[in-house]
């Protein structure tokens, strides 16, 4: 995987947070003496995940961060599509307890020498969480710039020691209908499923989250843990992850099952190729009046777009 | 005084009816100064334009139906108005459209109409809505004659057509429920005139074989 160019300056996170998101947190901050912020340390995860409102401090600051302004936290937590907790993009914040995140864990399966079971707190254990701040760009024409917090998919594929057969990698959210108002509807084909070829997946870029803006990641941003690809189309960024598995074909994807014509298994982001039913070619923002450009590849061309040389992208969309 | 069921519609049905179809654009204008329409308030508006356009495209087509089956024939004394406003949503929901969403980028509003089947089916709608809106006024009915009631026949394409736009706008979304809604409403208000239309037949039918000459006695 060749890094051609980084295109970061150092930052802080907090001179880009909206002043009253800043505010808010040391209010938190001030707020919080007491409960131990204790910082990203093993030890620390079980408190911090009992407690979801909880500050993760001292983060890593990554290099593959971007200098744009933040979205509000407001808009990234309250406008959300994970059908799971409902549809219409307000309603998953409103059901969010729904999704039950304790006890949660992941399971590692197929072509790799090391599968099994773990507990999330052991899932995420040996990683060191760093804040990478990602452009996302939903499918259907809007677009947030948000400051996750997590660590290398590679790393963690790593660890379970994929075999030579392992070509792809697919994800589970989990399944709980009893929970789950929107399972119990058959809209999509539950439980939700996606997938990264194994070079897309071992990509530096390629994330799992497991909170933003500094806090545990909220239920309607897919707690517990989370893929985030910020090259692709936002519904590639499956949430509540429950099982990860090396394949060694292409495993299926939910919405290419449910509308092929629309939803490709590649779904990188590509103003050239169109929707069916909108254009690709701008996006709107969340918080700007007029749109902007979308940009292939989202922006992260100079980083991903070797992944994919040779390849026909209007017919691998 | 009692008044008669055509002067209370005059006195204040009508005029509160004329309010309570303002209070959605109303909504949608404080929801937009007081920042209150969630993360995208563009998407929001085009939306619930959209919607009480064809809402109000049904409440007219409903007109018809109420007043044989209430036995009142006053309700028809709201039928312009509620065609005007939902003309009048529909340009809404269109400058939306135009302004907000394309921002004048004609040649891509020009090529979604051309590639886009429910932006097409969208204009087409509101190209019929037009006719309609204009040849509104008593002195056009009256100018119009016969034609007025031919050329009004054009809702019976224009409200499929906007419920289709909605079908097709949301078409492979994972909840299909809400334009599910809006075609039985739609089947409803159509299927009561076919039933209508179907008894007069029969009726005549039934008229001219009583009236002829083998059944007399």
């Amino acid at each position: 995987m060749l890094i051609k160019k980084q295109s970061t300056i150092e930052i802080r996170p907090s001179e880009i947070t909206p002043e009253s998101v800043y505010q808010k947190r040391r209010d938190f901050l001030r707020n919080s003496i007491g409960i131990g912020l204790a910082g990203v340390t093993a030890a620390a995860f079980p408190p911090l995940f009992a407690k979801p409102d909880l500050k993760l401090d001292k983060l890593a600051k990554s290099k593959f961060s971007i200098d744009e302004k933040l979205t509000d936290f407001e808009d990234i937590t309250t406008y959300n599509n994970f059908t799971e907790l409902g549809s219409g993009k307000s309603v998953p914040a409103r059901h969010a307890d729904d999704l039950k995140t304790e006890p949660w864990s992941v399971t590692i399966a197929g072509e790799c020498e090391k599968p099994g079971k773990l507990t999330l707190e052991d899932f995420i254990k040996p990683h060191a969480l760093e804040e990478r701040i990602y452009r996302l760009r939903c499918v259907e024409g809007w677009s947030m710039v948000i400051p996750w917090v997590g660590f290398s998919l590679a790393d963690a594929l790593k660890r379970f020691q994929p075999t030579s057969k392992a070509k792809y990698v697919a994800f589970e959210t989990i399944f709980d209908p009893e929970n789950l108002r929107g399972q119990r509807r058959k809209t999509l084909d539950w439980p939700y499923v996606e997938g990264l070829r194994i070079d897309e997946a071992m990509h530096p870029l390629a994330l799992l989250a497991v909170g933003l803006y500094g806090k545990v990641l909220p239920n309607q941003n897919g707690a517990p843990l989370r893929l985030v690809v910020p090259w692709k189309y936002g519904f590639k960024s499956i949430k509540s992850i429950v099982k990860i598995s090396f394949t060694e074909k292409e495993p299926p994807a939910t919405w290419n099952i449910a509308q092929p014509s629309e939803y490709g298994f590649y779904s990188n982001v590509n103003p050239a190729v169109s929707h069916p039913r909108w254009s690709q070619k701008r996006e709107r923002r969340i918080g700007e009046f007029r749109k902007r450009k979308t940009l292939p590849f989202n922006g992260y061309g100079d980083q991903v777009a070797t992944l994919y040389s040779g390849m026909d992208l209007k017919k691998y969309f | 005084m009692v008044l008669t069921p055509e002067k209370q519609f005059k006195a204040w049905v009508k005029p509160l009816a004329f309010i309570a179809a303002l209070i959605p654009v109303a909504v949608m204008t404080i929801g937009l100064l007081m920042d209150k329409l969630g993360a995208n308030p563009i998407e929001a508006i085009t939306r619930d334009t959209g919607e009480w356009a064809l809402r109000f495209l049904l409440l007219t087509l409903a007109i018809t139906p109420l007043r044989k089956l209430t036995g009142q024939p006053a309700w028809i004394r709201l039928r312009r108005m509620l065609g005007l406003f939902a003309f009048f949503y529909a340009c809404l929901h269109l400058m939306t459209y135009i302004w907000l969403d394309q921002f004048f980028d004609w040649a891509e509003i020009w090529n979604d109409i051309l590639e886009r089947p429910f932006i097409t089916v969208g204009m087409l709608t509101f190209l019929m809505l037009i006719p309609l809106a204009v040849t509104s006024t008593k002195s056009m009915m009256r100018r119009l004659k016969k034609r007025w009631m031919l050329l009004h026949k054009l809702v019976y394409f224009a409200a499929p057509a906007a419920v289709l736009h909605f079908w097709w706008m949301k078409d492979s979304k994972a909840d299909i429920s809400e334009p599910l809604i809006y075609t039985v409403i739609l089947v409803f208000l159509l299927g009561y005139r076919v039933v209508v239309w179907m008894q007069k037949q029969d009726f005549s039918i039934e008229e001219k074989v009583l009236r002829s000459p083998q059944n007399s006695n």
